[in-house]
């Protein structure tokens, strides 16, 4: 993975510590090729990896990429899986079930349904397959090299204690897709612990890790020990606290930590993708000897 | 470990569910639901305990605590049969059908002494846990006016048939999301009691309204505007905010931000003259395992901590979420 990652927040208006400055990014994302300029910005400045939701919105910036294959040709994209809202808002109009009839594409849930519930099949990862399947469409032709399920999906099995439907996740981006599979968290201590229980030895986690211990669940010291002690491939996102926290500071935090692998941050206007990567830049070098 | 039973395994049942299991103190003894394949799911990779008869698994499984999170009209004979079985309760929002289904329930609980708490999840989040603090201690001075606004995206387009569109099921925008802003005004100003006037829109919905505007008033005679629609596609996910000013300032909060605007120097620490403004990430305790918001685990540990008798039983009282019941009656009946 490289160093730094370009994410997508501030172009879907998720913002954690203001309403009114979504709005503000919704109004100035507006437009697809707004989005796909401000991608090109980080581009130029050498980050190559974009991490992005599958937000429908996705799809254009894909055509758009698929469009001038040459210019995008070291471009990479980090799909997070799945969109959630849409499918938060879909289970509020139509339930849980229409919600899986809705999503899961073509016949296959159609022959579960009829009849009641008479089941022709119960093979859940199956269906589950076919999700992926599903969001994965919009990327084809596009390196894809990572593959997260979002950290709804995986803290909502991780509480569940579906490990199954974890290690089955993990097994099938690698056969599918020949990618690796990495998993978004806001507890990663104990998805690290359930994610060993089922074999799977020294896996891409991205969470929270901030100098303010924002969404650090369990504390900032157990995520700290992880990171000295264990073997897991770490990403750091939300590394600004949500804004709480000074860039220096925040970013300088982040890059004394051993393991963590790579940084992700979002930002809208070029002066601040410029100063978050010449941060991170200048606090690698400092820390390049202590680690 | 406290034996927890869920009742009704739908969006809500399945985020208490994942909470309550990574939850130390917490052993899931049984979950309910009339859905086969969610029980078929959860007892494949979850190895739970499922049931589609809730009286059945109460037989079975004897929980000391259960969560109910089904549509709002089984509400009252549910928790009824809970309380008679000296089970403590966690319902979700809202309480009742009306006013008059919660009065008996307040009672029995009481006299059971058992843990009753009702799942109106703003309670919990630190931005308006932070205006409870400040209007409690009189740093607006005395109170005037205040604003209670919601919207989402909700039902943003024709054809619904789930109980939210059912008005018999406790659907409807009033009910199902103005009812949090309601319960956040009687929390931060004080109860509701009186309804100047409501307009119950449909802009979608065919048998429920989608937005609610309201002129309220509360027991200390502070007026109000409640502002709520579920069919605003301009917000990604549900925002709530209230406004609240005195004759000393004014206090402008949504989840993730709080704006306060003081007159003078008399200030509370950590404030000054002027505008101050505090986010989220500066006030929310963080939690030991995160879904969906701090708030939704905090409420959770907060009951549990009660069940185990660690912790107080006050907010989002079965009363509490009475007075949200009887606003809401109020409303509905003086509507245009």
């Amino acid at each position: 993975m490289d160093r730094i990652l370009f994410g997508d927040n501030q172009f879907f208006a998720v913002n954690h510590i203001s309403d009114e400055k979504s709005r503000a990014q919704s109004i100035k994302f507006k437009e697809d090729k707004t989005i796909l300029d401000t991608i090109d910005i980080s581009r130029n400045l050498g980050v190559e990896t974009f991490m992005c939701t599958t937000h429908d919105r996705i799809y254009n910036i894909c055509d758009m990429v698929r469009a001038e294959p040459e210019k995008y040709s070291k471009f990479s994209i980090y799909p997070c899986m799945p969109y959630a809202h849409k499918y938060a808002n879909a289970v509020t109009e139509l339930g849980i079930m229409g919600t899986i009839k809705n999503y899961v594409p073509g016949n296959f849930f159609g022959s579960i349904f009829k009849g009641g519930m008479a089941f022709v099949s119960k093979d859940y990862i199956s269906i589950m397959e076919l999700l992926i399947d599903a969001e994965m469409k919009m990327f084809k032709n596009i390196n894809t090299p990572v593959i997260f399920l979002q950290n709804v999906i995986t803290d909502l099995l991780l509480g569940l204690d579906m490990k199954d439907m974890l290690k089955a996740y993990h097994d099938y981006v690698i056969k599918k897709y020949n990618a690796e599979p990495g998993y978004i968290t806001m507890n990663m201590p104990m998805l690290l612990d359930k994610l060993e229980s089922v074999g799977i030895k020294n896996p891409i986690i991205c969470s929270s890790i901030n100098k303010a211990g924002f969404r650090m669940s369990g504390g900032m010291e157990a995520y700290e020990h992880v990171l000295k002690t264990r073997k897991v491939r770490a990403i750091a996102m939300q590394v600004l606290g949500g804004g709480a926290i000074p860039a220096k500071e925040a970013i300088e935090y982040v890059c004394s930590l051993p393991n963590v692998e790579s940084i992700l941050f979002g930002a809208s206007s070029k002066q601040n993708i410029a100063q978050t990567i010449s941060l991170i830049n200048e606090f690698d070098e400092k820390y390049s000897n202590k680690k | 470990m406290i034996k927890v039973a869920l009742i009704g395994a739908g969006k809500m049942g399945i985020s208490h569910l994942s909470i309550l299991g990574a939850h130390p103190m917490v052993k899931i003894v049984g979950v309910a639901d009339t859905s086969k394949i969610v029980n078929d799911v959860l007892e494949k990779y979850s190895g739970m305990k499922t049931f589609t008869d809730y009286k059945k698994m109460l037989d079975e499984v004897k929980p000391d605590a259960v969560f109910v999170s089904v549509p709002t009209k089984f509400h009252a004979s549910f928790v009824e049969e809970l309380l008679n079985r000296n089970i403590h309760v966690f319902v979700e929002k809202p309480f009742c059908l009306n006013a008059t289904q919660g009065e008996n329930l307040i009672r029995l609980a009481k006299s059971k002494g058992l843990v009753n708490q009702v799942g109106y999840h703003n309670k919990f989040v630190g931005t308006f846990e932070e205006v409870k603090r400040l209007v409690s201690s009189s740093v607006l001075g005395e109170l005037n006016h205040f604003l209670g606004e919601a919207y989402g995206p909700v039902v943003i387009r024709k054809k619904q048939d789930t109980w939210r569109s059912d008005p018999e099921e406790g659907g409807g925008c009033l009910m199902d999301y103005a009812s949090h802003v309601i319960d956040l005004i009687n929390y931060l100003v004080a109860p509701i009691t009186k309804v100047h006037g409501s307009l119950l829109k449909s802009i979608y919905s065919t048998q429920v309204e989608d937005a609610v505007y309201s002129l309220l008033e509360t027991s200390n005679h502070v007026s109000g505007v409640l502002s709520v629609n579920w069919s605003d596609e301009t917000h990604r996910k549900m925002s709530t905010g209230i406004t609240i000013i005195g004759s000393k300032g004014k206090i402008i909060s949504d989840a993730s931000e709080l704006k306060v605007f003081l007159k003078s120097d008399d200030v509370p620490d950590g404030y000054s003259k002027g505008w101050n403004i505090k986010y989220i990430t500066e006030i929310t305790p963080s939690v030991d395992f995160y879904l969906r918001g701090e708030e939704y685990s905090a409420q959770i540990d907060y009951f549990i901590n009660a069940v185990a008798g660690k912790g107080p039983n006050e907010k989002n009282s079965f009363e509490s979420a009475w007075n949200t019941d009887y606003a809401i009656s109020l409303i509905k009946n003086k509507k245009n």
